[in-house]
């Protein structure tokens, strides 16, 4: 099987006053193209931590981490943010969209950021088709919008590159059961289609959609 | 999309926006104006000053004692005359004496002018020029003081040496000149001066109008050789020296008041410092978000600088064209001469003035761009 993620021994150590502490002690673990992972684990015990060191939003005190055979470990901030953009796609818990932009430039950021120059294909309108959403909402600012709804705009634009890798954190955690339910057949879907995804949760529902499911308890896996 | 995003957000913070850039707009006009000012205030005593500025003034060197009158000889005057050629060179006399109209008395300046040379250095505002001993002329100002008109008659002199002389012209006012100063001086004929005060063929003062500044030295130098030879006959003076260090102390004045409205500026640029922080600290959440996406650091260090440029461009603008008002009231009240607000040097400084805004915002934009662009994406991301 093909990997495109691949972390060997990987610490995570944050200093301290009181001393050091291991967010993630020598973890060591491999996910390959199409995978769909669900990691588990009580507040605290590092598995938000592990998905911001898939997701290069931070890099490994020591041991190294690949991301589709790149050791982000030694990229410096440019190429860590240029892998962010082309390789990662985020879902998260709050959904984090831009409040001054309209769920369709919402879309389209990534894009410009990627291109440097305003859509001109329709692919931002047809993401958010894709996603359920589509008339009058594209144009509204998120506050204007539901959870579900903003949760369908974030998901469009961590598609809007085109991913390999999606990276979910509590994608249904503020969502109700419904809405929730709706997310996760996106999410199965486009796993599908071929994308890894990697999903933080800690309930036992969600992470019954995933095929695989890590357990992590004091930074390391169980 | 980042300057997108600037504007957008300096849309939404629309009244923090405004009381930000009205500071810029008040630290534009203070500079603007003050600097617009100096420069009328440069540009008028430069053109009062003008009329010297060609001018070499020659007066005698020994002093007058009681029976003798020093002055410039005729000789004198010849060779003056061949040396200048050209140039226009008069000699007249002068002295102050007490003048009366009706009950009110003060001393002024006296002329003794050959009325042929007249008209080449005064100007007429009515009236005629004098031609004998049948009367005088008075400046503009000396006649606007007591309301004299042509055919009004004045008193000259005290006591026995009183004379009644009627007004025959009056001169427009020169000025602060090298030669004759009409303002406030009586001008009567060499004649009439002669029979008045004596001293016929010593004049007071020779005033030759060079046309070329490059020659006032080369005349000033033949001067000085052909008259000064054994002993100092006359004093050789330009004003060259004297006009350029009065300009420096106006300019020196002038950017003296220029920085004390660059302090309203300093401030407006604190306070665009304050916002961006403000800015800065409200969107870290969406810095975070930005980041996390794909957005490099120089992207958000743009954004905010954008936010600060929009900023003071707003501010600029708006405060020069404020200043442009600003600005030509104070030249209009203290100058009374609106003529100087059209000039390149009121351009110039208004956009001086909007330059030095725009940067300042920038640069207070600097700081706050550069702690957001630092900021660590995962911590930004969990503020909330």
């Amino acid at each position: 099987m093909e990997k495109c993620i691949r972390l060997e021994d990987v610490k995570r150590i944050y200093q301290m006053e009181a001393g050091d502490v291991y967010a993630l002690n020598g973890v060591t673990l491999d996910i390959g193209v199409g995978d769909f992972v669900a990691i588990m684990g009580a507040s605290g015990s590092g598995k938000t931590t592990l998905l911001n060191q898939i997701g290069c939003l931070d890099q490994p005190t020591s041991g190294n981490l690949f991301i589709e055979g790149k050791n982000t470990r030694e990229l410096p901030d440019s190429e860590m943010t240029d892998l962010r953009r082309d390789a990662i796609g985020f879902i998260f818990q709050k959904f984090n969209l831009i409040p001054l932009l309209t769920a369709f430039e919402n879309v389209e950021y990534p894009l410009i950021l990627k291109t440097g120059a305003r859509d001109s294909t329709g692919r931002p309108a047809e993401l958010l088709r894709l996603v359920g959403l589509d008339g009058g909402h594209i144009h509204h600012t998120p506050n204007q919008l539901s959870g579900g709804q903003q949760q369908r705009v974030a998901i469009a634009r961590a598609l809007a590159n085109d991913p390999r890798i999606l990276l979910c954190d509590e994608p249904t955690g503020n969502l109700d059961s419904k809405t929730g339910q709706q997310i996760m057949d996106i999410l199965t879907d486009l796993n599908g289609q071929g994308k890894t995804i990697v999903m933080v949760t800690h309930s036992d529902e969600i992470a019954s959609f995933a095929d695989r499911i890590i357990t992590i308890r004091d930074g390391v896996i169980q | 999309m980042t300057f997108e995003l600037a504007k957008r957000n300096v849309r939404l913070h629309l009244f923090r926006s405004i009381l930000a850039a009205i500071g810029i707009i008040i630290g534009v006009v203070a500079i603007t104006s003050m600097g617009m000012l100096g420069g009328a205030l440069e540009q008028s005593v430069s053109d009062e000053l003008m009329n010297m500025g060609n001018s070499i003034i020659i007066t005698p060197a020994g002093p007058s004692t009681g029976e003798q009158k020093a002055g410039i000889e005729e000789k004198d005057i010849r060779q003056i005359k061949l040396i200048t050629g050209r140039h226009p060179t008069i000699a007249f006399y002068n002295t102050y004496d007490q003048i009366k109209v009706g009950d009110n008395r003060r001393y002024v300046s006296m002329y003794g002018v050959d009325p042929a040379e007249l008209p080449s250095i005064t100007t007429l505002v009515s009236g005629r020029y004098v031609s004998g001993t049948e009367g005088v002329m008075i400046g503009q100002s000396l006649a606007r003081q007591y309301n004299l008109k042509e055919g009004n008659f004045i008193t000259i002199g005290i006591g026995s040496r009183e004379q009644r002389l009627r007004v025959v012209g009056i001169l427009e006012n020169t000025g602060f000149s090298g030669g004759i100063q009409t303002d406030n001086a009586v001008i009567g004929s060499e004649r009439w001066y002669e029979s008045k005060y004596g001293g016929r063929g010593k004049y007071d003062q020779v005033v030759i109008t060079v046309e070329d500044l490059d020659e006032i030295d080369r005349i000033k130098d033949q001067i000085e050789a052909r008259l000064n030879r054994r002993e100092d006959v006359v004093n050789i003076m330009d004003f060259r020296a004297m006009i350029s260090s009065i300009q420096d102390a106006i300019g020196q004045i002038s950017l003296f008041v220029i920085a004390i409205g660059g302090i309203s500026l300093l401030v407006a640029a604190v306070s665009i410092l304050n916002v961006m922080l403000i800015s800065v600290n409200e969107r870290i959440k969406e810095i975070g978000i930005l980041r996390s996406i794909g957005t490099q650091k120089g992207d958000i260090s743009k954004m905010f600088l954008y936010e600060a440029t929009i900023l003071g461009l707003i501010g600029s603008i708006c405060g020069g064209v404020m200043s442009l008002i600003g600005g030509g009231l104070l030249i209009l009240l203290i100058m009374q001469d609106i003529k100087y607000l059209m000039t390149l040097n009121t351009v110039f400084t208004i956009i001086y003035g909007m330059c030095i805004g725009i940067a300042i915002c920038i640069a207070a934009g600097v700081y706050p761009a550069h702690r957001a662009a630092q900021m660590n994406p995962i911590d930004a991301l969990s503020n909330d």
